[in-house]
Parts: C-alpha cells; sequence; structure tokens
C-alpha cells in the first residue's frame, strides 16, 4: 500500500512538475538549439555613412542604392574678421556614390579646391562578424584617381599627366559595440612633384574613431600621419578632424572642424598647409543623402 | 518490487508519449508589414525557431532580429541600430498555450487561439492571437497574424520619421513543424 502510495505521487510529481516547466523549457529547448546551429553574422553599422570627416569609413553603398554627398568647408577660421572668420570664402565638393553591389561602390566627385575630379572604386574583402568563428575585423580597399584642372598660369607645361594622383588605401575596421575604430595604410603616388627632393610615392597611416553619444549622434575623428621627409619643398602638416554627426532617416549630417581645407585622399593627406594651433581651423559640414534607385530583394544576410 | 518496475516503466511510457508529441522548426518565416502613404516596410526572417507540444498543448517561439531582411539595406541598419537595439536585445521570444481541439493523428485544420507572453526589446506583454494549426501526417503547420504596435515594446520612434510607420505593425507567423522522435 504504501510503495503504491509513494509510486502515484511520485507519478503525479513528474506530470506535474512536467507542467510546470513546460512553458519555459520549451524556450529554453528554442534557445539551445539556436545556440548550437548559431553561425558567425556580419556586423553592420561599424560607422554611419561611408565618410568618416574626409577619409572614407569601411562601408560601401547597398547595392543599387546611390549616395549624394556634399562637402562644404568654409575659410580659416584665423583669417580675420574682415572675411567674418573664413565664412566669407568657402570650398564645396559634390560627390555621387552608387553601390554596383553590396561590396562595390564606385564614386565620382569634382571640388572647388584646385577644380579638381576625382574618381574612386572601394571594395569591401572582409566583413567583421560576431558570433562562433568571428571573424575580428574588416576590410576594404579603396583606389582613387584624382586630377586637378584649376589653370595656372605660370605653369603652361601642366598637362593632364602632371596633374594626376593616385592614392591606394587598405581600411582595416573594428566595431566596439559604442565605438568603431579604423586603421587605414595609405599610398599616394603624385606624378609631378615641385622638385626633386620631394617623392612621387608618399606612404601615410591614418587613424579615425567614432564615439556613439545616442543612437543617432555620434563624435568621429581622424589623424592622418604623413611619414617625414616625403614632402620637404612645402611645409605640411598631418591633417587631424573632428566631426559631430547627426543622422535622420536617410541623412547623415555632419559639422566639421579641420585643419585640411580639401576632401580629396591625395591632396589633404599630403598638401595640408595649415595647423590647428595656429587656428588654420576650416569649420564646415558634410550631408549625405540615400536614394534607393532599385527595389532589390536583397539576399540573406548571413552566408 | 514489481510494482516499483511497474510504476516506473509506467513514468518512463508517459514522459515518452508526452515527448513524441514535440514538433519543431528551425526554419519558420516571420514577417512585419507597415504601409503608409509615405513608405511602405516589408522584413521577414526565415530562420525562426519554434516548437508545439501537443501534449500539453504549448508552444514557444524564439527569432533573431538580426534575421530580418528588408528590401533596403538602410531600413535594416536603422531597425537593429536605432529601434530595436538587436545587440542589447537580440531575440524576441513568445511562449503561451493553445485552446482548441488538435488532434494529432488525424489529418485536418484546427482553428485555435493562443495565449501567451511575448518579450522583445525588454519588454515582455501577454498577449492573445486567432491561430490555425493544421495537422499533416508528422508535421503541424501553424499561421497565425496579430497586430504590434512599437511603442508597447519601448521601441522609441522620432516623431520626424513616425508618419513613415504603421501605428500598429501587422506580423504574420508561418511555421512547418516536425515531429521529433
Amino acid at each position: 500500500m504504501r510503495t503504491k502510495l509513494f509510486l502515484c505521487t511520485l507519478l503525479t510529481l513528474g506530470i506535474v512538475w512536467r507542467g510546470q516547466a513546460q512553458d519555459t523549457s520549451l524556450l529554453q529547448m528554442l534557445g539551445d538549439s539556436m545556440n548550437v546551429h548559431a553561425k558567425a553574422t556580419p556586423v553592420h553599422g561599424t560607422f554611419k555613412a561611408i565618410y568618416l570627416v574626409n577619409l572614407q569609413t569601411n562601408e560601401t553603398v547597398a547595392a543599387g542604392a546611390l549616395n549624394f554627398e556634399i562637402q562644404h568647408r568654409f575659410g580659416q577660421l584665423n583669417s580675420g574678421a574682415y572675411n567674418l572668420f573664413g565664412l566669407d570664402n568657402a570650398t564645396l565638393r559634390l560627390g555621387l556614390d552608387y553601390g554596383i553591389t553590396d561590396r562595390l561602390t564606385v564614386g565620382i566627385g569634382r571640388s572647388s579646391y584646385l577644380k579638381t575630379f576625382d574618381g574612386y572604386l572601394k571594395y569591401k574583402l572582409l566583413r567583421q562578424t560576431e558570433g562562433v568563428g568571428a571573424f575580428p575585423i574588416s576590410v576594404t580597399l579603396l583606389g582613387t584617381i584624382s586630377n586637378y584642372t584649376e589653370d595656372i598660369p605660370t605653369k603652361p607645361y601642366l598637362d593632364a599627366n602632371y596633374r594626376t594622383g593616385y592614392a591606394t588605401q587598405v581600411i582595416l575596421a573594428h566595431k566596439f559595440s559604442l565605438f568603431s575604430l579604423e586603421l587605414v595604410p595609405t599610398w599616394i603616388r603624385t606624378n609631378l612633384v615641385p622638385t626633386v627632393m620631394d617623392k612621387n610615392d608618399m606612404f601615410a597611416l591614418s587613424g579615425g574613431a567614432r564615439v556613439k553619444l545616442t543612437k543617432r549622434m555620434s563624435i568621429d575623428g581622424e589623424y592622418n600621419y604623413l611619414f617625414p621627409n616625403q614632402v620637404v619643398s612645402t611645409t605640411v602638416h598631418n591633417s587631424l578632424s573632428l566631426a559631430y554627426e547627426i543622422e535622420t532617416g536617410g541623412h547623415v549630417f555632419q559639422l566639421v572642424f579641420s585643419n585640411s581645407e580639401s576632401m580629396v585622399p591625395t591632396q589633404f593627406i599630403s598638401q595640408t598647409s595649415g595647423r590647428w594651433a595656429d587656428g588654420a581651423i576650416y569649420f564646415g559640414f558634410n550631408i549625405s543623402r540615400n536614394f534607393n534607385l532599385t527595389k532589390h530583394a536583397k539576399k540573406k544576410v548571413s552566408q | 518490487m514489481k510494482k516499483i518496475i511497474l510504476g516506473a516503466l509506467l513514468l518512463v511510457f508517459a514522459l515518452s508519449k508526452s515527448y513524441s508529441q514535440l514538433y519543431m522548426t528551425r526554419t519558420g518565416i516571420v514577417k512585419f508589414t507597415s504601409v503608409t502613404s509615405m513608405e511602405d516596410i516589408n522584413a521577414e526572417n526565415d530562420q525562426a525557431y519554434a516548437a508545439i507540444d501537443a501534449g500539453k498543448k504549448s508552444l514557444a517561439f524564439a527569432v533573431l532580429l538580426k534575421g530580418f531582411i528588408f528590401p533596403k539595406e538602410l531600413m535594416q541598419e536603422h531597425f537593429n541600430e536605432n529601434y530595436m537595439e538587436s545587440d542589447k536585445y537580440p531575440k524576441a521570444t513568445f511562449v503561451g498555450t493553445y485552446t482548441g481541439e488538435v488532434t494529432s493523428g488525424t489529418d485536418g485544420v484546427y482553428a485555435v487561439t493562443i495565449k501567451g507572453t511575448l518579450t522583445m526589446h525588454g519588454v515582455t506583454r501577454t498577449i492573445e492571437m486567432p491561430a490555425t494549426l493544421e495537422v499533416k501526417g508528422r508535421k503541424i503547420l501553424g499561421h497565425t497574424s496579430f497586430p504590434v504596435v512599437p511603442e508597447d515594446y519601448n521601441v522609441k520612434i522620432p516623431s520626424l520619421v513616425r508618419d513613415k510607420i504603421q501605428k500598429s505593425l501587422n506580423v504574420t507567423v508561418q511555421i512547418d513543424c516536425e515531429n521529433q522522435k
């Protein structure tokens, strides 16, 4: 009798326990299954836009999307009250960036600084992933060509070849949860330099960061270190730029402070003449607007 | 002694019987749509995990928010970064029970009512929805759709873009669960 009672109790307890545990155990089971089948997935949104300030980020434009970029710099802050501290002057770059695929972007631009045309090809080679077997960094390749067309009457010999420069950059980026970093080794090739002392091939190392303040605002900064003894006939300084970034829907708006007037990598990395310490600071803004030209259905994110 | 063995057998039988009532999938489809005069938003996730225990009439559901695919990449980025905060709250889950007669051995379509708790973006709410469960051989196919108001789950949408997103999003779930042996 006692054994029977004991058995019955055990059975009842077992059933009751199962009944109570049911809801959470089903979910637990799904969670376990999810963990077992977890795959590494790409990290998105390392940076908000394709431009950090002057430097490009590892981001590319989505396939079929067109980005319109307006980069504007007023004159130098130290140019005096007569020039309203630089506001009387302006340098502008207008750019279009188109995503051929999600990884390949082509861009063109024209800036008023030396009336320069530029074009680039950018390819997202590797993507940072998270989860099981995660890959720690994103690697993006960027090749830029620039050609300045401003007439210089004292130098009539300047032909298209002499006016052309190239910048090849490898953009290494990593996203932490609230901030992102990038490191960009750069090789610049300038077809014509002022003297034989100057180098046609120049090397630089740039570093950039984005710190998220809120979900839609962040502070961006970049420093472009040009290795010494490459530009000797003129005095150049390393380019340091800071931006306050606000995102609203398809727009990214940045308030910029930089000691570089140009916004093209062949120029701002190797031709920045002003220094922050002297007040040679250009205030300005970057505005990017995203347009979707095709309603393409994207493939799976996790592949 | 005989009784103990009998009892133990009974217990094992009881447990194993309810275990075979378990149906599961890893490829459930969850979609949601928002239709406004300014913009249409559609997103789909075909990697939803779902389980149905026909013995206990309970079910559970889990989906990774980063698995939602949008036709526009920027929407997807905003969904994860600005709205759902997918790094902080990676999953949306549902646990609940259904009422209504579903005979798991007999093929047929059964209308049921599902009641349970939906957890996402760190908020848990009790919801109830009509659904259909279809028994088809070794499978149970489930289908349901229900409304979700983003603000109910503490998802803040700036007033600037509020008109572009429907007040109440329509979520549909399609699962194709197979009997687990």
